[in-house]
Formats: C-alpha cells, structure tokens, sequence
C-alpha cells in the first residue's frame, strides 16, 4: 500500500494573515514539501497541472525532474496530466525524460480536466473531451511500447514511422492511472488495458465514487488482469491533522471557511458528510481504514495537505505528522485487514521484474543517423525486424 | 396499444411546493390540485398517495448544493422522493415577474435525465393576475428542458381566484389531465423505451441511472474507443456524435 500527497499547486491568500505567497515563493514551497515527503518516508508525491492563476504547475515535467534530483526514494506523479489539452506525444516525450532522470520512480496520473477556458486554449473542444482523452492514451500506450509508430486519429495530426525518444526506462512503460469521476468509458480504459484507476474522493459525499470503482474492479476481472479484488485503485482524500483534535479544528477552520470550494457549508457537517478528516492522528487513521471497508483493498492513498492559503510551516507539518504518526499505524492496521493475493500498485522494479525476470532488461541503442533525421526502418539496433514504418512521402 | 391494466397499482404524486409562508397558498393550490387528481384517479380504480417536498426548510441546504456541486442528505432524499414519484405537481410562488429564485435553484440541482416523460402539473400563486402568464413562459420551458411532460392545463392563482368557482373548474380538468395520463402508463413507456436516447450521467439520481456493470452499455463508440480500437468516421458517424 501507497501513502502519499497531490498538490495542484494552487496560491491563495492566508486568510489567517492576509499573506498571499508570490509564484517563486509557492513553487519552492511544493519542493520543500515533496522533499519532507521523501525524508518522512512517504511513497508518493502528485503534482497537478493547470494553465491559469492561481495555480502555479503548468509544467509539470519540469519540476518534477527537478524535485527528483534532491529525492531518494519517492515515486513521483501526476493529479492530474491533462490527456485531453496536452499532445500526447509531448506527454510520452516528456515524462519518459523525467522517468530516466528520476531512475523509474515516476508514475503518471490521467484526467481530463475541468476547466473550460484551457480547451480552447490549447485548441481543442471540451464537448469532445472523452473521445480526446480515450483516443490520446490509445496513443501514448503505442507510444511507449512501440519502437515505430504509424498512427492516424481523428483529433492529431497522423504519425507515420514516429519513435518517441526516448524510450522508456528499461523499455518498460512509467505505470499509468486514470483519474475519473464519471465516465464509465475512462475506467473501461483503464480496465481494459489493466492500468489503475483513482478517484479523487474529494469535494464529494463519502463512498459516492463507489459504483465507478466497482465497475472499473469487474472490468478489469472482465479483460483478465487478475479478479476484481486485484485490480489497482487510489484514492484521495483531505486531512489536517494536529495531535489534539481540537487544535486541529480550530487551526483548520479560517482555511476551511474561507475556501472557494466549502463556501457557506460548516467544518463539522462536510466532514460527517464528506471524506475530509481535520483531527487527531488517530482520527484521520480510523477515517482511512473505512476506506478499505468501504471500496474494498486498495493501492494508493493520496491526501492533499497544503491547498487553500496554508503556510508552508504548516504544510511540512503535515507532512511530518502523516509520515511519523498516520502513516506507519495505517500501514500495519490496512496490511492485517487485506485479503490475500491483492497486489501492491506496480513499481518500475516491479514491472521490471515482471517482464524480464532476472534477465538484463532492454537498454536501446539507436542506429546511427542516415542523414535524414530518420534512422530507417529499424531505429534501434535490436529493434524487432519485422517493424515496418510507414514513412511520409519524400515529396 | 397498451390499455391501463384494470387493478391499476398504487401511484405516488409529488409535490415540490416553494411557498414560504404557513400557511403557504402555493402549498395550498398544490395540495387542492393532488387532492383533486387523487380523488379522480380512485374513481377509475387506481389508489394514489402523495408526498410533499416543501422547499422553504431546505433553502439554505439548496444553496448549498447550489456552490459545492453536492447535495446534502436532506436535499438527496428530496431527490430521490422526486425520482421515484410517477408524477409531480410543481408549485411556486411568483416574486418579481417571475417564479421563485428557490424554486429555479432546486430544479438547477435535479439531474437532466431525473424527470423523462414525467407528467407534471404547473402551477404558480401571485400578488395579481397580471403575472399568470408566468406558468407557461417560466415553468413550461423549464419542463420542457427537462424532457417532462407538462400538462396541457396550467394553474395560476390571484388573490381573487381563491373566491372564484372557476379555479376549482380548473383545478379539476388539470388533475383529469393528469389521471388519464397516469393511468395510461404512457410517461412509462416513453422512459423505458427511449431511456438510451436521451443524455445520462453514470451514478446520477434518476432511478434508471446507470450505477452498475449491467446498466452499462458497453456497445457503442466510445466503449471502442475506450478499448484501443479506432472511431474514425464509419459511415459517417464520429465516436462522439450523439
């Protein structure tokens, strides 16, 4: 099981102060905090994606290198990458960069986003936001497993004999989650290619994303995969947490108030309603483990810990008190209460493992360029001969 | 054709009252027109029983799920009374020209595919008699989005009308209106057999809602696409085209 945070990166005033982080403070403030993540021995850290204030991550890849390079050992994410506004392409480019650097601790998270101004934006049409998402990840998948790729869509410009360098890590695909809370079409996706599935579990009564779970655990029995039990779901959440309750309500609360998304509900009524938990340590554990009840064992727990003006002090704090005093007690409480035979969410050691055995996994060197910015038929000296690109027409 | 079964079972009315006051003459009218349709479905043999959904107490649960995007208990389970009822009689009162912010505010929160070929009866109280036009050129078209079926009658009532024997004429002919439809199971058959053409969102409220793998239809172009196969142009149809 996987414990560990998404930010989107939001800046707001704290409403405690009035203070508002300017964008250079709030992006060394994400860094500081994936750091502490690492150090307190969390698994993952998520980073969102938007491209308007007053959000500040509108390059993901680029920080998430960046954090990689003063982490150890914390798989690093997505909440969400934007599979509908984004070139597949780039995304496959892109993140396969950061998984190298990053030495295969990356993961990548899919959405679709939700915010309308950034469609047209990036040209694209949010009325046709499921077929663009659906068909962009049939992309991306052929993108990473296939050396040469001859591809024609409705939505991008077609490929013919495109290699999306550079391969992954290992030749072994970072593993991909689709973040959905309505389309049963996205988790027949994820079913159907047997990639994970996460609810953001956020901003919603308690166990309402259940039924998109439960269809997304039976079709990925359906495709053969593993069973239903098996199949690979995250969850998020929100916690704030202090050692006393009350310490942690009364600290939470001006946050709470003055957040855009809870206008006008109480703290103590959204939390009996909703998957939010501002309390003890003990109190967040007992939240999460009903959980587990509720939608079944499962892989990945993310909380969000420093949205809504919170300051960075406070943010680490966070992070400490679910690295040293939720965490390790979840971990054994949720590992004594899962059925046998339910994976854990894969790794890239694990997906390794799986495809190569103990033997040495695929390192590709690529053929020396003939002079036409293309390297033939056969781009990588073991490419598998019977690869046959369909090149564009010289002229 | 379908003839209305003989033992016709027991149908349930709902009323979605926005009248604030008690007593509410919004609430009143609704009532008189639920009193009056169960009294003509009983004559044809059809047992009926109402439930009200009074806005006024829910206001402040409304707007809420108005700004969060979720509904609370109190306002889910008006839903789903909602949901379940074979028809609905839609009362509000009228403020400013038009009808009640609380009673738009609640329709906002009632998902598109809720109230298909539901028969409902529009009906609106007001200060004067300058404002019935409201009924037709506010609740119809709202009615009308929700793919319900309004009655061909509907209900407005001034001040004077409450001492006026013609609204009791009134009221009689919208609740005939509403019992031959009833009895003829016809908004039924609509829902049931047209459900996947219209617009539906997975885990919504209506009771037909797709919650679970076998509501699912796993047969169209976008499950293909879903599933690595290519939705390019097959005839002319686009995975998206609806």
């Amino acid at each position: 099981m996987q414990f560990g945070i998404f930010s989107i990166g939001d800046i707001s005033p704290d409403p405690t102060t009035g203070h508002t982080q300017s964008e250079a403070e709030r992006i060394s403030n994400i860094i500081k905090v994936a750091r502490r993540a690492d150090e307190v021995g969390l698994d993952v850290f998520a980073l969102g994606e938007h491209h308007n204030p007053p959000f500040v991550p509108s390059s993901p890849p680029a920080l998430l290198a960046h954090i990689a390079a003063l982490t150890e050992r914390i798989i690093l994410s997505t909440a969400v990458t934007l599979i509908t506004t984004n070139d597949p392409v780039k995304i496959a480019e892109d993140y396969a960069m950061v998984q190298h650097v990053s030495k295969g601790r990356l993961d990548l998270m899919l959405g679709r986003g939700n915010t309308v101004p950034v469609y047209p934006w990036f040209g694209k049409d949010i009325r046709k936001g499921v077929p663009l998402a659906l068909e962009n990840y049939n992309l991306l998948h052929r993108l990473w497993r296939e050396d040469v790729v001859d591809w024609e869509g409705q939505f991008r410009t077609p490929l013919q004999g495109f290699t999306s360098t550079p391969r992954p890590l290992d030749d072994v695909p970072p593993f991909v989650w689709h973040g959905s809370i309505r389309s049963p079409e996205t988790a027949e996706q994820a079913a159907y290619y047997g990639n994970g599935f996460f609810a953001n579990h956020i901003l919603a009564p308690n166990f309402h994303f259940k039924p998109i779970v439960e269809l997304y655990r039976r079709r990925y029995e359906h495709y053969g995969h593993g069973t239903a039990e098996q199949a690979i779901v995250g969850l998020g959440g929100m916690a704030f947490i202090a050692k006393r309750s009350q310490d942690a309500v009364n600290t939470y609360r001006p946050y709470f108030e003055h957040h855009p998304v809870f206008r006008g509900m109480k703290l103590e009524d959204y939390m009996a309603a909703t998957p939010l938990t501002v309390g003890s340590p003990q109190e967040v554990i007992d939240k999460v483990l009903t959980f587990q009840e509720g939608f079944g064992d499962y892989q990945r727990q993310l909380f969000a810990v420093d949205a809504g003006g919170l300051p960075v002090e406070m943010a680490l704090e966070q992070v400490e008190l679910l690295g040293t005093e939720v965490v390790p007690v979840l971990r054994e409480e949720m590992a004594a209460r899962r059925k046998p035979g339910v994976p854990d969410a894969p790794t890239h050691s694990s997906l390794v493992k799986a495809k190569y055995g103990d033997a040495e996994p695929r390192r590709p060197r690529p053929n020396p360029n003939r002079g036409d910015n293309l390297s033939g038929t056969s781009p990588y000296q073991d490419s598998d001969p019977a690869v046959e690109a369909d090149f564009p027409a010289a002229f | 054709m379908n003839a209305p079964s003989p033992a016709a079972a027991s149908v349930t009315i709902a009323i979605v009252n926005a009248g604030v006051s008690d007593p509410s003459s919004t609430r009143l009218l609704a009532d008189r027109i639920a009193q009056k349709t169960v009294d003509t479905l009983r004559e044809s043999g059809t047992p009926a029983t109402v439930r009200s959904i009074d806005l006024g107490p829910l206001a402040t649960d409304i707007a809420q799920g108005i700004v969060t995007g979720m509904l609370n208990p109190k306002v889910q389970s008006a839903m789903e009374l909602l949901a379940s009822a074979d028809a609905v009689i839609a009362a509000t009162p009228v403020y400013k020209a038009g009808i009640s912010g609380l009673f738009k505010s609640f329709a906002d929160l009632i998902d598109n595919d809720l109230l298909i070929a539901r028969p409902v009866v529009l009906a609106a109280t007001g200060g004067s008699a300058r404002h019935a036009m409201v009924v037709d050129e506010q609740l119809r078209p709202l009615f009308a989005f929700l793919r319900a079926i309004p009655m061909p009658t509907s209900l407005y009532a001034a001040p004077e009308d409450w001492g006026s024997t013609d609204l009791g004429k009134r009221i009689a002919r919208a609740a005939q209106e509403l019992s031959v439809l009833l009895r003829s199971g016809a908004g039924r058959q609509i829902a049931d057999g047209n459900w996947g053409g219209y617009q539906h969102q997975f885990g919504g409220n209506a009771t037909r809602a797709e919650r679970s793998l076998e509501d699912v239809d796993f047969d169209t172009d976008l499950m293909r696409l879903a599933t690595g196969k290519s939705a390019l142009p097959r005839g002319g149809e686009r995975a998206d085209a609806h």
